[in-house]
């Protein structure tokens, strides 16, 4: 058993064609497959349809808003369209996107290993995802559900007509496949890394998906119980949560939030896992203070479990109980800050590539630390008196989800697609649409902060005439960043034909992943990697590379 | 998968040695990990029911005593010894496959099963017993002895059915997997070299006994404030 | 009424707006800077240290770890200034004034409704003094719905079954704005009106238009209808204990706690009452859940709080309920 090395980047892959993808054919050997390559590209799809399903539905809402009245839309369907947006963009999207998509693909690949810990519960968590997709489109196509994705008591147990036991359900199932995914992390990094494979020599996306893992496994479970005790409410009649019969409404948001805030985390974990490792090798220099970005990955996935009643801050709950959270929650900020001023720090004296990639992270930095920031706005309890439950609450997530979560999957898609696919996509097509993704990005939620503090209430499907032009603006933008998400989906499918062939290292970086043939081979590698170097160790790929420009 | 895909030289593999592990060894490690893993989840399933409970249980002491009295010990208390001498046999069970005493792996593993199942049937009666009591929430709840908290005692009995409700689906799919693994044990699979499924089954076993001994004492022991 | 075409934030129109105001400007200086900063940093760096041919391989630098502190020990004081100022508002926010104007609000699916003392009732629509303190305090008939009076800079969640308060003195006369902002169902966005702030001699004249006697009064003749003077006597002896003065006193119940006697003690043992039973008296207060409207109970609420003298006894001999 040869050790590969750095030196080995031009080796391997070229002496066959066999890959996963062509290893074997028929729809069978990928609906039943247990290669987690594969399964990374069932989710690829289910993900993408999903997104695109959510974002019809946030189109809608922002043509509505166009105008004061209520005059596209009834009420009620508005009100659908706002639930169905956050359940598909949350529940079927934003949470497994890059874990489930990205992480399936690369994290054993980054670990030296054949494949995750078990493959067959790998295949099972799809079908989970699957299952509750067809419960979610057979609820929206028999009449949708109105409660907000928040589903809040009693409105959901006692007061909507609409398929709330049905959406639950979808959220239940959904909840089960995120949990194995995590389970199936953690066992793997723990004990299928490859020889000489220290935690301290881990690319930081493992990291990251560690910490996720983590919250996903503990987490997802008393979202589970929640909905389970909403549903048996919903369906028998009991009191659980509904003042008439004992029970209290504010306790279903103390457990609904209790998973829901630590989920915000499950977001965005996995995109800075992307971003340490897209900036490291887009400026061929390892993360400035690799431990503090490590470590503050589990620091922020155990203090997000602290910090879940900021959401009920003008709930009822205690003055002191109120304060206690905002200490917590100011507190969770720090990891954060870390890693966005390390990212940054990188920069510095490095090589700094603007491909497509290190264009998204760069705009991701940029967006995750206003939305970051106007976190502590959040936090602040006297000022979120006024701006909970407003658009700022509504343009501070979104740029932390959209500006932050979706602009790295695309970045990770775009850096990792050449290994996936074999192909590389067409740069200038791409550098446009990043561009567009920015702009327009920008000129759909800034306004909305200031909506928010002007006084313009969340979920309102008609809203007073003085705060049109800022609707007018958000909508404008909505228009341009829809266009910048359509593009990719045209060049990247176009490239899986069209595109230029990849060889197994396009981008000169340092990780396991570019030592072998891209696309893999189906048991990854053709030998077990023996690993000698620290994570992203540039100054031993200058040295090699020296070497053999020299011959 | 062809040996030239492979690359290594081809050697001789335990039958049950999955090929994206290095060797036995680290399968086991996997295996019990995952599980352990997987118990951290239903940690946090029934912690978050339990915990609802007992906010329920501060808030209406009153009503907690009188439905707690409600409960019977005797079955309550039966099973919890039935589960308890299962976990024993489960435990052995493991035992046995370690050293790869087919006779015993069956034996133990059998044991367990019917404790389970007695488990089971007792739960049946006692479900019985309450429906015919009227103590079934939603619109056959038809007891009303205390007027005053029968609106409280079913959102107890709420937490009874569910809490109860939810550690027998586990029950149920815990027999179901001890079938399994006696067909297994049956075929000889287990020995000092592989017995990590007994292992892992034994440690389910154990995690849904250890939720009732939490259940136990919780719905049938535990008298809240109780005035005349 | 003033309504800038292009807002950035509303007019200040309470005692608290300046404040918020103030914490929002600061927090906007501050993050604004560090997000500036940091756009421009990297602007700057991916600029300087591109990637050219000359500039293939990073240089083999790295920063001092001095700025890793830094950067943690700055922002987490910066956070706990933030954090002090935040909860010494928010503080400032929950302290009801003594002397506060007692407004009573009910939310219901897609309305508000709103009783003065006097007893003049408003729907989607509340006339306030200015520059007094105005307590309101506010049950839900349905699902949590959310008062908020963007203008005065605060907000809080309507909850069914439960009585919650929240105070603004207003400190320029003029109509602003009233949103519900916890969704509630179909009209939700139309569950919205109108707070009219008026001079004090105004809001006399106004109260003055038309009433059908104060909450207090009809509160008192409820107290009657409902026979609860029967047991809730003006003397010792009687089977309820006596109501004068319990309004937010300490009540020490069978069980040895003590309670305050506040609304929601109040509001509890008119529809709950063997959920707390006072020292010394037997639990036979027989429940007025589903009897009396969340109206009714606000008005016995305003009388009960109202009893510093005796009870007037019954007038009557109908009107007993069971």
């Amino acid at each position: 058993m040869t050790t590969a090395t750095l030196h080995d980047v031009r080796l391997v892959g070229a002496s066959t064609n066999r890959n996963y993808i062509n290893d074997e054919y028929g729809a069978l050997s990928w609906l039943l497959t247990k290669d987690h390559k594969r399964i990374a590209i069932l989710y690829l799809i289910s993900v993408s349809i999903m997104f695109v399903l959510g974002g019809f539905f946030a189109m809608m809402m922002r043509i509505e808003l166009l105008t004061p009245d209520g005059d596209l839309l009834t009420s009620d369907t508005y009100n659908k369209f706002f639930t169905m947006h956050g359940v598909v963009m949350i529940f079927f999207f934003l949470i497994p996107a890059i874990p489930a998509v990205l992480g399936n693909f690369i994290l054993p690949i980054q670990l030296g290993a054949k494949d995750l810990a078990f493959p067959k519960i790998n295949l099972l968590s799809w079908y989970l995802y699957m299952a509750a997709a067809v419960v979610g489109l057979v609820v929206i196509i028999t009449g949708g559900v109105d409660t907000g994705w928040t589903f809040y008591t009693p409105f959901s147990t006692q007061y909507s007509n609409t398929h709330v036991f049905g959406t639950t359900l979808a959220g239940f199932i959904a909840g089960f496949s995120s949990i194995l995914t995590g389970l199936n992390f953690i066992v793997t990094i723990h004990r299928m890394r490859a020889p000489g494979l220290t935690w301290y020599r881990l690319p930081l996306f493992v990291w990251a998906m560690y910490a996720t893992s983590v919250v996903m496994l503990l987490a997802t479970p008393v979202l589970a119980i929640t909905l389970t005790m909403l549903m048996i409410e919903r369906a028998v009649g009991v009191g659980f949560f509904d003042p008439a019969l004992g029970g209290d409404p504010v306790l279903y948001q103390h457990m609904f939030w209790f998973y829901s805030h630590p989920a915000v985390y499950i977001m965005i974990l996995p995109a800075m896992g992307v971003a340490s490792d897209v900036v490291a090798a887009f400026t061929r220099k390892k993360i400035f203070g690799y431990r503090f970005v490590a470590f503050s990955s589990l620091a922020i996935a155990f203090l997000g479990f602290l910090v879940w009643a900021h959401h009920l801050f003008v709930a009822g709950i205690s003055v002191y109980s109120a304060m206690i959270f905002s200490f917590l929650s100011f507190f969770v900020a720090v990891p954060s800050a870390i890693k966005v001023f390390n990212w940054t720090a990188t920069l510095y004296r490095a090589s700094v590539s603007w491909q497509t990639p290190m264009l998204y992270i760069l705009g991701f930095i940029g967006l995750f630390t206003i939305g970051g920031v106007t976190g502590l706005f959040l936090a602040s309890i006297g000022l979120d008196i006024h701006v909970t439950d407003t658009y700022f609450v509504v343009a501070h997530f979104h740029y932390v989800m959209v500006g932050g979560t979706v602009m790295a999957y695309m970045a990770g898609l775009h850096y990792w697609w050449p290994k996936i696919t074999g192909r590389m996509y067409p740069e200038w097509w791409a550098r446009l649409a990043a561009l567009l993704v920015f702009v327009g990005f920008n000129l759909t939620f800034f306004p909305q902060f200031i909506l928010g503090y002007v006084g313009m209430p969340r979920r309102y499907h008609a809203y007073a005439p003085e705060f049109q032009v800022l609707n007018v603006l958000s909508t404008a933008g909505a228009s341009v960043l829809a266009v910048g998400y359509i593009l990719p989906i045209i060049y990247l499918v176009w490239s899986i034909w069209f595109g230029r062939k990849a060889g197994p290292n396009p981008w000169g970086a340092v990780g396991l992943e570019w030592t072998t043939s891209s696309p893999p081979p189906k048991e990854n590698f053709h030998e077990t990697p023996v690993v000698t170097w620290d994570a992203y160790d540039y100054p031993a790929m200058m040295k090699a590379m020296g070497e053999t420009q020299n011959v | 998968m062809s040996d030239l895909a492979l690359g290594n030289e081809h050697h001789h593999h335990h039958p049950f040695l999955q090929h994206h592990f290095e060797d036995l060894g680290q399968q086991h490690e996997a295996s019990t990990l995952g599980m352990w893993m997987f118990l951290c989840t239903e940690i946090l399933f029934f912690g978050g029911i339990l915990c609802a409970y007992w906010i329920y249980r501060v808030m209406y002491p009153e009503a907690w005593a009188v439905a707690a009295e409600l409960q019977n010990k005797l079955y309550g208390g039966l099973n919890t010894i039935v589960l308890i001498i299962s976990s024993l046999t489960m435990a052995l069970a493991v035992r046995a496959a370690q050293v790869g005493s087919r006779m015993w792996q069956l034996g133990m593993l059998f044991a367990t099963l019917i404790f389970g199942s007695v488990f089971l049937a007792v739960k049946g009666i006692e479900y019985s017993m309450h429906w015919h009591e009227g103590l079934f929430p939603g619109s056959h709840f038809t007891w009303h002895e205390h007027p005053a908290v029968a609106q409280k005692v079913q959102l107890f009995m709420c937490f009874y059915w569910g809490l109860t409700g939810l550690h027998a689906l586990h029950m149920i799919i815990g027999a179901g997997l001890l079938l399994w693994i006696i067909g297994r044990a049956w075929r000889n699979d287990f020995g000092p070299e592989y017995y990590a499924p007994v292992e892992i089954m034994g440690l389910y076993w154990h995690f849904v006994d250890i939720v009732w001994i939490f259940l136990f004492p919780f719905l049938y022991l535990i008298h809240g404030v109780h005035h005349g | 009424m003033m309504v800038a075409d292009f807002p950035l934030w509303p007019d200040q129109a309470s005692t608290f707006a300046r404040d918020v105001d103030n914490l929002y400007i600061f927090l906007i200086l501050v993050c604004g800077t560090v997000a500036v900063g940091v756009f421009l940093t990297i602007f700057y760096f991916a600029i300087k240290f591109r990637r050219r041919p000359d500039n293939e391989l990073a240089q083999d630098y790295e920063p001092p770890k001095l700025l890793e502190v830094m950067w943690i020990a700055i922002p987490s004081v910066i956070f706990m200034g933030l954090f002090v100022w935040g909860s010494w508002l928010y503080f400032h926010m929950s302290r009801v004034p003594d002397d506060a104007l007692d407004i009573y609000a009910t939310g219901k699916q897609w309305m508000w409704k709103f009783q003065h003392p006097t007893g003049q009732r408003e729907i989607n629509s509340l006339h306030v003094p200015v520059n007094r303190p105005v307590k309101i305090t506010m049950a839900s008939e349905d699902v949590i719905h959310s008062l908020f009076f963007p203008y005065f800079r605060t907000k809080a969640d309507v909850l069914p079954n439960r009585y919650r308060t929240m105070w603004f003195q207003a400190t320029k006369t003029g109509r602003y704005h009233i949103f519900c902002a916890e969704y509630c169902g179909t009209l939700h966005s139309g569950m919205i009106g109108w707070v009219d702030v008026m001079e004090s001699a105004d809001y006399q004249k106004w109260l003055a238009g038309g009433t059908e006697g104060s909450m207090a009064s009809q509160g008192e003749q409820l107290f009657q209808r409902y026979a609860c003077n029967t047991c809730h006597t003006n003397d010792a002896g009687g089977r309820g204990p006596v109501l004068a003065g319990l309004y937010g006193r300490d009540v020490t119940l069978s069980t040895g706690t003590v309670v305050k006697a506040d609304e929601n003690y109040i509001r509890e043992s008119i529809l709950n009452p063997q959920a707390k039973t006072v020292k010394g008296f037997q639990p036979i207060m027989p429940t007025f859940q589903g009897q009396v409207s969340e109206d009714d109970l606000m008005k016995l609420l305003a009388y009960v709080k109202s009893l510093t003298g005796p009870i007037p006894q019954a007038t009557t001999t109908k009107g007993v309920t069971q």
